[in-house]
């Protein structure tokens, strides 16, 4: 069993492992819902404060409609608050999502993320989180275990730093991340006490000092309160990285707002976001570099605020590069990150080309060899002059 | 006294409101697209229109001189919060509301 006062290497359900940091950071309030693949985050959160080992109000809700509104009252009192959820779920909290950021609460949600019905799948896929880009929370992804483990409480310190105070989604993939057993590498009470502060609110709900959170917004005020939340999601980039860069500093593992893999003299570059297709695309990126090709890999941790000056780096000057989208904006662009992505890239001259791919949707599995050939036929596309608006890799049609 | 037209930066945190009872200042006549026109010569004061406007926005007001022998007090509006429905010159028995489009 996970010690929570000594630095360990255990291998652990990744679930359990993020239930075990939400433990480390001590939050007040959790109010949640289980849903698969989530359910066992909670499940587990819920034994660890009945047994005492966390004082936290712990609020089984009848709905995640429900818990996000809870979360909302939590944050509002003041308490450090905690929720996760999932595909379906997320879609039901939507409406109360929009209400999260814009009351600027800073909410930290875990979201394992699995595609949406119909037909009915529990698989994964990032159907759910597309479908909730612009809720206006900071979102940001993991890509294995240990990742998702850390970014815990960097999510915290970033979501309550007073630059901030926004909701921070933290992503990870449904049952390929969040039900395999990894080894991790575990903190302690001590290491993350020491990293986050206990939670000050700037605002809270206090007979003492009355403050009406949410009101109306009449049109003389809407337009302002949009763009101070724009500006207020734009600027949290900054604590972002200052809050990973002291994760780095104290505990050794380094995280940016887009990784790089084997970039450095690559023409063809591969993107990706989350965890199946992120660590997939480094054993193809491997394979593809035996074979002398000169192939290199993005993986974007940071969604929300969009990482613009990152990609124009990192994708300038390349010959082609392949975005994989694990969800599909119907009868629209193609892949949603896609989308964005051409529009980082829109009228430079320094652009690639930039191929749109949508796969692994639903759970569908996409092999290292897969993505071997992927990047051949696109090469041969680009050459052929024959690219089209998106590829949907792997469909019987 | 509240900032009514806020610049982003000035916004509390979230739009949320700080000053308790401060929604007393905030004024909603400026949704009006219409205007309703006391004729006082006409107005009785029977308070049909203080009855039945939706708003609290019929307002008794002394009259200064009189022209046409009424004297005490006759019902106007209250452009602050006066929304311009045109109940009160629907309603009114002595045709002495006439609706006049606001200006902007």
């Amino acid at each position: 069993m996970i010690d929570s006062h000594k630095r360990q290497r255990i291998g652990i359900e990744v679930s359990i492992g993020a239930a075990e940091m939400v433990k480390l950071c001590r939050p007040d309030g959790i109010a949640a819902y289980p849903i698969t693949p989530q359910t066992h985050i909670v499940e587990h959160l819920s034994e660890i404060v009945a047994d005492g080992a966390l004082d936290a109000e712990f609020i089984p809700v009848e709905s995640e409609h429900s818990a996000m509104s809870t979360c909302i009252g939590l944050s509002a009192a003041g308490c450090r608050t905690y929720t996760a959820t999932s595909s379906q779920g997320l879609q039901l909290m939507s409406e109360i999502l929009f209400i999260a950021s814009s009351m600027r609460c800073p909410i930290v949600m875990t979201i394992v993320n699995r595609a949406l019905s119909a037909p009915i799948s529990i698989w994964g896929d990032l159907s759910d989180i597309m479908a909730n880009r612009d809720v206006g929370w900071i979102q940001i992804f993991g890509n294995n275990g240990q990742e998702v483990y850390d970014l815990t409480p960097c999510a915290f310190k970033i979501a309550e730093d007073h630059r901030v105070l926004l909701p921070v989604g933290v992503n990870l993939d449904g049952f390929t991340l969040s039900h395999v057993v990894e080894p991790l590498e575990t903190l302690t009470f001590e290491d993350i006490d020491s990293f986050l502060p206990p939670y000050e609110p700037k605002l809270r709900l206090d007979p003492d000092n009355p403050v009406m959170m949410g009101p109306v917004g009449a049109p003389e005020i809407f337009t302002e309160a949009k763009k101070a939340h724009e500006d207020a999601l734009v600027a949290s980039r900054l604590v972002i990285d200052e809050v990973f860069a002291e994760f780095g500093e104290r505990f050794g593992r380094h995280y940016k707002a887009v990784e790089e893999y084997k970039t450095d003299d690559a023409d063809t570059l591969i993107v990706t976001l989350g965890g199946t297709l992120g660590e997939t695309g480094h054993v193809a990126v491997d394979h593809l570099r035996e074979q002398g090709e000169k192939v290199g890999q993005a993986m974007l941790r940071v969604w929300r605020p969009f990482p613009f000056e990152d990609l124009q780096r990192i994708l300038a000057g390349r010959k082609l590069v392949m975005v994989y989208d694990r969800a599909i904006s119907l009868g629209g662009p193609g892949g949603p990150m896609a989308s964005e992505i051409k529009s980082a890239m829109y009228g430079r001259a320094d652009a690639p080309a930039i191929l749109s791919v949508i796969a692994a949707l639903g759970g569908r599995d996409v092999r290292w060899k897969d993505m071997v050939a992927q990047v051949a036929d696109a090469k041969e596309m680009l050459e052929n002059e024959q690219m089209p608006n998106y590829l949907m890799v792997g469909v019987r049609e | 006294m509240m900032n009514l037209k806020p610049k982003c930066s000035e916004l509390e945190l979230g739009a949320a409101v700080t000053t308790p009872g401060s929604a007393r200042e905030y004024e909603t006549g400026d949704w009006r697209s219409f205007r309703p026109v006391t004729d006082e010569n006409k107005c009785i004061a029977c308070g049909m229109c203080w009855v039945f406007c939706p708003d609290a926005s019929r307002i008794l007001i002394p009259r200064k001189e009189s022209k046409s022998g009424l004297t005490g007090s006759y019902y106007d509006f209250n452009p602050k919060y006066c929304k311009g429905c045109g109940i009160c010159a629907q309603e009114c028995p002595t045709g002495a509301i006439a609706m006049a489009q606001e200006e902007l």
